[in-house]
């Protein structure tokens, strides 16, 4: 029978190729998927990974993958030093609803002003709004114990209360007719997170993202904050024993990766969402989550990861209008990936082991 | 500018080849808000598209993507279709509004028409329905039918179309019914099962024993359904499934003609910009069969009311009508103007309650 054995050390080998088998299990699994809908899997499957990087249109695609992918490794990358500590932020999507919002809100607040300073003390706003919203289940926990997983996920439906109201009211564009949503950035140009350079997506937002990756890579291997936050995650006990405060690390990690959530709200809100609607959030801050497993909380890891989810996303999207494959079966495909990457990661902790039932 | 030449570049390449292919394909695309299973507003566009089809068979090409959100992913969804090669491309949703716009700004040879907005150009046409003049009929019904005189009314957002619909309900309920009631439950989603479900329950709690809804899902009718003894109105699309009881009748939005007739505009190449406002008259506003639950008497006076919005003997908001806060709105044989109706943000006198904002 096939047994699990716990192996003494995680397998290096496995930590790196467990996500080029998920994925590849997903291609499989999702081929089966497509050709059951009656399509061609092997041009599903060459549409979604092949037509964004080298099709026709790659010269509108290829920039698209940053824009898309630009928020995904910001949120995740502050997502993972939590994770790596045992500190579950699962509410990044709140936190970047919010950080949109106080952006936005001090961007509109100059309108029609003109200024260089106006788009940086949008960035430091939404850093700052989604600081504050991941403060909340940061402090209930210190002071309170409470669980962050809970508090930090139910502040998500909170921030989407707050930006329909702040969309209807407060924030809604005073020349659009009675109709919900705010002014366009995209016609504000201090307010505007505009392409850097035309052409290839590079807005502040992949700037910021890359950033982050470098930062956080390092803060986890040449920093002793980076050392704590591995050591907590590792082992907790020794880390109490090292002096580690669990009361700060909470605080660092949470606040962090609010910061980061907020920080990509205000460039997706200032850029290519362009207003604050009622339908702003499209669920970043979730698939954050698994773009910081599939890079394994890893700041390099991670930037591919959002580079791949991206992919999907856009090829997916691609595979929709030109084979008619339904948008539940694109999500499946990305829910897949998810599911394929837990299930093989027993392999990096557990071996397999092929035996005779033994005798008791 | 690199990246426009490249864009214009495309689209004049697809331009010309399209043009040479004009004689057998013309490609249709259609952005869509929801699943095209929603049993509602998305369903029902889906329709259109299928008259498209049926119409011109294969001289047309028919292209579409589903629970599009509005937003960046809009504009990618759109200029995707027209880098395709879509000649003509129809979003769906108000929200698709400035990626529109956007878009078309790109790519002056597509023709794009926008659903529910405002915003057009040389290239963007822009067309809605007179749902209200439905609600006029629904109203009318539902002040009859009543016996708690608590009409529930799950809206979606507060936007002048929405607001128009529950305006033109409640006159016309209240007409025949003074002691009539709303109680009006903001949804925030155009689609969500789940919401809408608890929100058809909490009005019915609260004794309400007709639903109106303006969320596309058929999660209010099966609640009501379930609760006995309250009826219901299809939205969007006919909902026939929950008919003969809680469904007594519906608005039917019945795009097929109106898409038939830009697709061939778009062949004959006199397509041209316009804001299309259609009602009852022209069928872009269907009503669903009234059933045998309603009294025959009552179905009469809704089927001649029917007749006389779709001749225009009768505007469903005539004077003399007041405002929430008691001023006055339209004098007596005064009709509303199309300017007042597409931004209307209040309440007219009798409603209870604030619109949120």
């Amino acid at each position: 029978m096939v047994r699990l054995e716990k192996r003494p050390q995680p397998s290096k080998l496995w930590t790196y190729l467990t996500p080029l088998v998920a994925v590849i299990c997903t291609m499989v699994a999702g081929g089966a998927l497509f050709s059951l809908l009656g399509k061609n899997p092997v041009e599903a499957i060459a549409t979604i990974f092949w037509e964004p990087l080298f099709g026709e249109f790659a010269f509108y695609y290829r920039p698209q993958l940053l824009i898309k992918g630009a928020p995904l490794v910001l949120i995740a990358i502050g997502l993972s030093l939590g994770f790596r500590a045992g500190i579950w932020n699962i509410g990044a999507e709140g936190q970047f609803i919010i950080g949109a919002l106080t952006g936005a809100g001090v961007g509109l607040a100059f309108y029609p002003a003109e200024g260089w300073y106006i788009f940086p003390l949008m960035m430091i706003a939404g850093a700052f709004g989604g600081w504050v919203w991941a403060m909340i289940p940061a402090i209930l926990r210190t002071r309170f114990g409470t669980n962050e997983i809970l508090v930090s996920l139910m502040l998500v439906y909170v921030a989407e209360q707050l930006l329909a109201k702040m969309a209807l009211g407060l924030l809604r564009n005073p020349d659009g007719h009675g109709f919900p949503g705010s002014r366009n950035f995209q016609q504000y140009p201090s307010g505007h997170n505009a392409e850097l350079i035309t052409g290839t997506g590079m807005h502040w937002g992949v700037v910021a993202a890359l950033i982050a990756v470098i930062f956080a890579y390092v803060l986890l291997n040449r920093h002793i904050l980076g050392y704590h936050i591995r050591l907590a995650g590792q082992a907790p006990r020794a880390a109490r024993f090292a002096g580690v405060s669990p009361t700060r690390l909470v605080l660092f990690c949470l606040g962090t990766s609010g910061a980061l959530a907020g920080l990509a709200g205000m460039f997706e809100v200032s850029g290519p969402a362009g207003q604050v609607s009622i339908d702003f959030n499209v669920g970043y801050g979730f698939t954050a989550i698994i773009v910081a497993f599939l890079g394994r909380l890893h700041p390099v890891g991670i930037l591919l990861a959002g580079l791949l989810m991206a992919l999907t996303y856009i090829g997916g999207e691609i595979a929709q209008s030109n084979l008619g494959l339904p948008a539940a079966a694109i999500q499946m495909f990305q829910g897949m990936l998810l599911f394929f990457l837990l299930a093989i990661d027993v392999l990096t902790n557990f071996r397999v082991r092929l035996s005779r039932r033994e005798v008791v | 500018m690199k990246f426009v030449k490249h864009l214009a570049g495309a689209a004049l390449a697809l331009g010309l080849a399209t043009s040479a292919m004009a004689q057998d394909k013309t490609k249709v695309g259609f952005i869509y808000v929801g699943p095209v299973g929603d049993g509602g507003w998305t369903y029902e566009h889906d329709k259109g598209r299928q008259a498209i089809e049926e119409a011109f068979g294969d001289a047309v090409e028919t292209v579409y993507q589903e629970s599009v959100p509005e937003g960046a992913d809009a504009e990618r969804a759109i200029t995707q279709m027209a880098l395709q090669g879509a000649d003509l491309i129809f979003t769906t949703s108000f929200g698709y509004m400035d990626p529109t716009v956007n878009v078309a700004a790109k790519f002056p040879d597509v023709k794009f028409e926008h659903a529910t907005g405002y915003k057009t150009a040389d290239n963007v046409s822009t067309y809605s329905a007179r749902f209200y003049e439905g609600r006029a009929i629904q109203g009318h019904i539902a002040g009859k039918m009543t016996k708690t005189n608590t009409i529930g009314y799950i809206a979606s957002f507060p936007i002048p179309e929405v607001i128009r619909g529950i305006n033109s309900a409640y006159i016309h309920a209240k007409k025949v019914n003074p002691d009539v009631q709303f109680k009006i439950i903001w949804a925030f989603t155009w689609f969500d099962p789940a919401k809408e479900a608890d929100a058809a329950t909490a009005l019915i709690e609260q004794g309400a024993d007709v639903i109106l809804q303006h969320t596309d899902s058929t999660a209010p009718q099966a609640a009501a359904e379930k609760a006995g003894g309250v009826i219901t109105f299809g939205q969007a699309s006919d909902m026939s499934e929950y008919a003969p009881l809680p469904r007594v009748s519906s608005i039917i939005d019945d795009w097929g003609p109106y898409y038939v007739a830009r697709t061939k505009a778009v062949m004959d190449g006199n397509w041209s910009t316009v804001q299309t406002w259609d009602g009852i008259g022209a069928g872009m506003v269907g009503i669903g069969e009234i059933t045998d639950a309603v009294p025959a008497d009552v179905k009469a006076e809704a089927l001649a009311m029917k007749d006389a919005i779709a001749s225009g003997e009768y505007h469903p908001f005539s004077g003399p009508l007041k405002k929430q806060d008691g001023s006055d709105w339209l004098a007596e044989g005064e009709t509303a103007d199309d300017g007042t109706l597409l931004g209307m943000d209040f309440y007219v006198e009798g409603l209870d309650g604030e619109i949120p904002n």
